[in-house]
């Protein structure tokens, strides 16, 4: 992927460059120091496609489901198929793709996901990756043998080495003849400015000023259901403006789910923490939200006698412990009042 | 008879018999342009402004005094509002504490913040979109901005393993080659060091790969926040990359590429070819609008790449590597490739091509009623300067070109306005840009035609608003 450049051109750019390198040197005296070998070796750590920079090490797919099951899992599934914190990294790939080079899914719309080893093309990629940045929360922790062992283990899920494999500096060039999308990538596109601009844009519209197209049709709207899955977007704007924000909070929820209010509801509970003290069924350390729909439930003025308490706060009527004042827009300790006051309906 | 006298602004005079021997003086006292005073007039004159000061200062006493009892009136202000809407608007005829109280002193906030009344204005995460908080998004509001800058504050933000306050003072950038040949002295430079150095400040537009993403196959979000609010734009201060990398002594013969590499848990690493660096225009930024960085935005060094997607923009930027190929890095491998028909993937698709949207009015918002209202938005393109921005709002049938405002500068953000009378009937709003290279921004059917619904990035389709009858406006797609 290197550019195929003019060498005459560019013989004479590295001449212009060099004298300018030459002229900055001694332009700029006193500025910065030599860095110290120890400093290189402590942050030079990165390893590329061709395998400089990759140190001398080993570790196995045993070892490796060790060092994963107790500092992987949690995040990414025993067998890495994990969805619910990142996406999956195993799954996806075949024995055919191992031979071909290229991850047939990629092209089945109707597969769901794109795991880690769908895309894989270079495997110092995941050794690096997982040098630098893993564990999660305590990145660059590991030992490069277990940084090799971890990668052993992930490729063995992929069914790209077998059970008994150990992964070293000097065997990982031939693994990376096996990954499964291995030819997957292409740089022959007007996107990459390391191609030198040679590529023209793959996209070609043009600027029709009249009577242009087909008359529009409408193929996709938000769906109603969705309309107030980003918050009420009247909160989204300013108060004044030549446009005010939409209201989303009233009516568009409830034609939404149908269920009562209660989904928007538990969602500002979750909100503004008000379910660290109120369970819907069992109380924590106040009342459970059926307890207090049950004692207001023939109240008249329901909505906005618990509206105002929500907001307020206060002491005295479930307990010893007070609740404090919440600050949370009337708008919202209506809603959460309302479906109170309609019996905390699920 | 009125006499007008004006004063030098100051201090009060602490006496008024020290101010009356003044008087005479030149530039103390200026006369009444109207009027020539005799040191008669002008002593009755300062005797009568003397007086009205006492008088001043005993009504701000009892304004103060009155002040708890004034908010008592004030509560009630709306239902005076229908018997007094008759003579006129109650915010006009009843004066507010603003107008007749005592502001706030000068420094109440030694680094001062945005009015209370625009708390709406926030950077925001997408609901679902990750699992985390710490690799995650926030998207600026678009749709409440200005002018072609971000305020710092409001920057989108992407992190991939949360972010960091950085202490400066411990802070280094180091450049070194991939072989020993590539850079002949491999150095180490501070914040003390690189802020010596000859600094550039320049505006640009910085965009996230995946902006517009969640719209390659149908419309997923209500708002121009979440469909194109990972793009802000700040002026940007720092040293260009060459200019270290010269004092290194780079062999830019071999050395065609360079990897940024930042110094917070996730290391991010991307690689830039050095065809952009020798241009001059990438640099290490330490400013930003003014202020250093904001630590959510890479404080104290980051990497500035104009018109390349976000993520090269390596945050807390510790070290520059140069090298003779490509580095195949987790965000240009894994992650920041472009799925095309056929299942083969692009990669380090970086540019980020010409590209518009209209910001006001734009989805989640609801005109006031017919009549006049401009139509504004953002052009910007990776290419270079926009050259001209259409405007239609019958769906893409008819386009006028639109106003751009000043200024009009290479991969940044250019505004764009029109003007507009709405007659009440439903309309499409849609804006086209078209950039120096004479490459024109398509719509969706033009894009995906070629790169299918799949790629996640570089979606830089036109946009469509619907504005219903009803003024609501939301967001649609067109066949």
């Amino acid at each position: 992927m290197s550019s195929c450049r003019n060498p005459a051109r560019a013989a004479i750019a590295a001449a212009l460059v060099c004298a300018g390198a030459a002229q900055a040197q001694g332009r700029y005296p006193q500025i910065g120091r030599a860095a110290t070998p120890q400093e290189i070796a402590a942050w030079d750590i990165d390893v590329r496609p061709d395998f400089k920079g990759l140190p001398k090490g080993a570790g196995s797919v045993a070892q490796g489901m060790a060092v994963w099951e107790a500092k992987c899992a949690s995040c990414h599934g025993v067998f890495g198929e994990s969805n619910e914190v990142f996406s999956p990294i195993v799954g996806g790939t075949t024995a055919d793709d191992i031979r071909s080079g290229h991850v047939a899914r990629l092209d089945d719309r109707s597969f769901p996901g794109r795991t880690t080893l769908m895309k894989l093309s270079t495997v110092s990629t995941l050794w690096d990756t997982i040098r630098r940045a893993m564990p999660w929360t305590a990145p660059k922790s590991l030992t490069t043998d277990e940084v090799y062992a971890v990668t052993a283990y992930i490729l063995n899920l992929g069914g790209i080495v077998p059970d008994d494999f150990s992964l070293s500096d000097a065997n990982i060039a031939e693994v990376q003849k096996r990954l499964p999308n291995r030819a997957g990538m292409t740089t022959a596109h007007a996107l990459w400015p390391g191609a030198g601009g040679r590529v023209r844009p793959d996209v070609n519209a043009t600027a029709c000023m009249t009577n242009c197209g087909p008359a529009p049709a409408i193929a996709s709207v938000l769906p109603a259901f969705a309309r107030s899955a980003h918050g009420n977007l009247a909160e989204q704007n300013r108060r004044v403006g030549a446009q005010h924000g939409i209201d989303t909070a009233s009516g568009g929820a409830k034609a939404a789910g149908g269920d009562g209010g209660g989904a928007q509801a538990l969602a500002l509970a979750q909100k503004y923490s008000c379910v660290a003290c109120h369970g819907v069924e069992h109380r924590i350390v106040g009342p459970a939200f059926r307890e207090v729909a049950t004692r207001y439930a023939g109240r008249d003025d329901a909505v906005a006698y618990l509206a105002g308490k929500i907001r307020s706060g206060g002491s005295g009527i479930w307990g010893a412990v007070s609740m404090p004042a919440q600050p949370l827009v009337d708008a919202d300790a209506r809603t959460i009042a309302q479906w109170l006051s309609d019996g905390a309906p699920k | 008879m009125r006499i007008h006298i004006f004063m030098n602004a100051g201090p009060p005079p602490a006496k008024e018999g020290r101010l009356d021997s003044e008087c005479n003086r030149p530039g103390r006292l200026l006369r009444a342009p109207e009027n020539f005073l005799d040191a008669a007039g002008v002593r009755a004159v300062v005797a009568q402004a003397g007086q009205g000061r006492r008088d001043f200062i005993r009504g701000a006493f009892a304004a103060a005094v009155a002040a708890g009892a004034a908010t008592a009136p004030r509560a009630h202000a709306a239902e005076d509002a229908a018997s007094a809407m008759a003579g006129g608007d109650p915010a006009m005829l009843t004066l507010p504490a603003h107008s007749t109280g005592l502001g706030q002193p000068v420094a109440t906030d030694g680094y001062g913040r945005p009015s209370k009344h625009e708390a709406n204005v926030q950077r925001r995460r997408s609901p679902g979109l990750t699992q985390t908080g710490q690799s995650s998004v926030s998207f600026a509001p678009l749709q409440s901005l200005f002018g072609i800058v971000t305020p710092s504050g409001l920057h989108f933000e992407r992190h991939h393993q949360g972010w960091w306050d950085v202490d400066p003072t411990g802070h280094r950038l180091m450049i070194n080659g991939s072989d020993a040949r590539i850079v002949k002295t491999p150095r180490v430079f501070t914040l003390d060091d690189l802020m010596r150095l000859p600094s550039v400040s320049r505006f640009h537009f910085i965009e996230c790969g995946a902006n517009t993403g969640m719209e390659w196959g149908n419309v997923a979000v209500p708002t121009c926040q979440y469909t194109h609010g990972m793009l802000s734009c700040s002026e940007f201060t720092g040293v260009p990359l060459r200019l270290l990398l010269e004092m290194c002594g780079v062999d830019f013969r071999r050395g065609r590429f360079v990897l940024g590499e930042g110094a917070d848990g996730s290391s991010m690493t991307r690689t830039v070819p050095m065809e952009l660096v020798e241009s001059g225009e990438v640099f290490v930024a330490y400013g930003q609008n003014g202020e250093m960085l904001r630590p959510e935005n890479g404080y104290p060094l980051r990497l500035v790449v104009p018109g390349v997607q976000g993520i090269s923009w390596v945050k807390y930027l510790r070290r520059i590597e140069v090298g003779d190929q490509p580095y195949g890095s987790k965000d240009e491998t894994l992650h920041y490739v472009d799925l095309m028909p056929g299942g083969q993937h692009r990669q380090y698709t970086s540019t980020q091509e010409c590209k518009s949207v209209i910001t006001a009015p734009s989805g989640g918002q609801r005109l006031q009623g017919t009549g006049f209202y401009g139509i504004s938005g953002l052009a910007w393109s990776g290419r270079g300067a926009v050259r001209r921005v259409d405007v239609s709002v019958d769906g893409g049938r008819n386009w006028r070109s639109a106003r751009l405002e000043s200024p009009v500068l290479s991969k940044c953000l250019t505004r764009f306005n029109l003007d507009w009378v709405w007659d009440g009937r439903p309309a499409l709003l849609q804006s086209r840009a078209i950039d120096a290279t004479g490459y024109v921004q398509p719509n969706t059917r033009q894009l995906r035609a070629v790169r299918g619904t799949r790629s996640i990035y570089h979606n830089n389709a036109i946009q469509t608003w619907r504005v219903q009858e009803s003024g609501e406006v939301d967001n649609v797609q067109l066949s």
